[in-house]
């Protein structure tokens, strides 16, 4: 049960939840970029949603399955394809031996999660199977895949994929701004917003930023009006997080992401609500974005709703396999 | 911002599953230590959907799953998480953590394992020989770690070391490089760029994912630089495991 790396793509990692737990130790968390879109992938082959999924990066990878699989894909539609055949995404399918998954044009979105019913078979370090590429651990073999890679399928543990019988997906890979505007990313304030200037706090909250071509899954790093603190202040390091906005001495805010580290030492404006990162995670060098402020009230209510939608399509797939 | 103050520390949320419990805004051991006392204590007492805490210079930060803290009273995740804190430290007052261990870190200066020796030496009026013996007579301790995973923010330099970071951070500094910058000492744990003064090298591996703990150094250790020469590095560089 292996699946052949024949080419690897852009950026082609295996990811899950994060590495959590040792952040103490300096070690970051990692984990998919879009969780929205990996935890989905996962349960529709019937995955617990903390198993690895690959996430593929704007060009994706030709995999070679060398034995009968089930997988799923969500999050960026990166065009996933079998010779002609286009293959679906957000439902689970079935590959036979020598079936060859590749990838062509990007037509949404940045970042693409393929699950495999049965997970990848690495071994975790400190809990995760995700990959830290500035650390060389984690995932496989701690990089990004590389052609002539052999990954192997694990065994799934319970069912016996009759998941691929589930019908079409009720549900919206509502991540990615199909067409027109896209939506304002939601943030609540930082420790440090009462430090910066009214200017400073009218243009977040009012213009555009964009997304500069220095962004990767460590952080974002933006382009708009300088974002100025009303007296300089000395930060001491403290936590920081995936969804962190940090604004540096030169005004450009970064957005820490997955790979963040642990601490940082500048001042925070804000914090993109959990439920927003997924939009992030899947917007491209280029784009432009907007902030609104909410609450924290808010944010949390709004993360607790998703919860549980991601309770009621875990239901509703259970549901579907049951009567298959 | 809902942020409240119990004594010598405060709660502050930092988006909607991280909280922050800081203490006085000042690199101090006497504060640091509070701060390692309460984060210990968090680790032997843990609280429902708690997930990381992450003690650093002056403040513990606490990441946690609402989803773990949701109920049906009202109440946000955010703000029973607050409760449970201040039920908690209102009960019990975690101790102040003093020192753990000693740990004695060998390291081989100068040369091209120390690229910077001779600019710092400069930089403070003082010989290469002179920056050597202070900084290895230098009563160090780890305040944090953090910047990547085993590298630690030491504490404790000899005022008379105290210089600037690089005014262009190098690209690449290999692992265990034993730099300073300012009033604070650390060693690079991974190949990672960095902006500090690399004065040595040490043989010591800082990080090894596989181990438990992954780092050498942990939090509140004293630390004391143990001068060898460039024949012992590679001696005890060949034989880590």
């Amino acid at each position: 049960m292996t699946i052949r790396v024949i080419k690897p793509g852009a950026l082609s990692t295996l990811q899950d939840l994060g590495r959590v737990g040792y952040q103490r130790y300096g070690v970051i968390v990692d984990g998919a970029m879009d969780e929205w879109a990996h935890r989905l992938a996962n349960l529709l082959v019937g995955n617990p949603e903390t198993e690895a999924t690959l996430e593929i990066t704007l060009i994706g990878p030709r995999l070679a399955f060398e034995a009968t699989a089930v997988i799923a894909i969500c999050g960026a539609d990166l065009s996933p394809h079998i010779g002609d055949r286009e293959v679906p995404m957000e439902r689970p399918v079935v590959l036979r031996p020598g079936n060859v998954l590749e990838f062509g044009r990007r037509r949404a979105g940045c970042r693409a999660y393929l699950a495999v019913r049965g997970g990848y078979d690495v071994a975790p370090v400190m809990g995760s199977k995700s990959t830290y590429l500035r650390g060389g651990f984690g995932g496989y073999q701690g990089r990004a895949l590389r052609a002539g890679d052999v990954v192997g399928i694990g065994a799934a543990k319970s069912g016996d994929g009759a998941l691929f019988a589930a019908p079409s997906p009720p549900w919206p890979s509502r991540a990615i701004a199909t067409a027109g505007r896209q939506p304002p990313i939601r943030v609540v304030e930082g420790a440090q917003w009462p430090l910066f200037s009214d200017d400073a706090q009218r243009a977040f909250a009012n213009t555009e930023f964009k997304l500069t071509p220095h962004s990767d899954r460590m952080g974002y790093r933006l382009e708009g009006t300088k974002l100025v603190l009303r007296d300089p202040i000395e930060m001491i390091s403290e936590g920081v997080s995936f969804g962190t906005i940090q604004v540096p001495p030169d005004g450009n805010p970064i957005i820490l992401m997955a790979d963040c580290q642990t601490t940082g030492g500048y001042p925070k404006i804000a914090q993109v609500a959990s439920v927003d990162l997924p939009v992030l995670a899947q917007m491209m060098p280029g784009q432009t974005m907007r902030f609104e402020l909410i609450s924290l009230d808010v944010a949390q209510r709004l993360y607790l709703d998703r919860e549980r939608e991601f309770r009621r399509i875990r239901e509703s797939t259970a549901q579907c396999s049951r009567e298959s | 911002m809902t942020a409240s103050t119990r004594g010598d520390w405060c709660l502050q949320p930092m988006g909607d599953r991280c909280l922050i419990i800081a203490f006085e805004s000042r690199i101090d051991p006497a504060i640091n230590e509070r701060v390692r006392g309460l984060a210990d204590y968090l680790l032997a007492h843990p609280i429902d959907g708690v997930v990381d805490v992450v003690p650093a210079f002056t403040t513990v930060a606490l990441h946690y799953r609402p989803e773990a803290l949701a109920g049906e009273d009202g109440q946000s995740p955010y703000q029973r998480l607050c409760a449970a804190l201040e039920e908690m430290l209102a009960r019990d007052t975690p101790r102040s953590s003093g020192s753990k261990r000693r740990v004695d870190v060998p390291v081989c200066y100068g040369g091209e394992l120390g690229p910077d020796l001779a600019e710092v030496a400069l930089a403070c009026r003082l010989t290469p020989q002179q920056v050597i013996d202070l900084h290895a007579a230098s009563p160090h301790r780890v305040y944090m770690l953090g910047f990547a995973p085993g590298f630690p923010y030491l504490g404790g330099l000899d005022p008379r070391l105290q210089v600037p970071r690089r005014a262009t951070p190098r690209t690449k500094v290999p692992a265990g490089s034993v730099a300073i910058a300012r009033d604070q000492s650390s060693i690079y744990s991974l190949e990672t760029p960095g902006g500090w003064n690399v004065i040595g090298r040490t043989p010591l591996r800082l990080f090894t994912p596989e181990a438990q703990p992954p780092c050498l150094l942990a939090a509140g250790d004293d630390v004391r630089f143990v001068p060898i020469t460039r024949e012992q590095y590679d001696a005890e560089y060949r034989g880590r495991s």
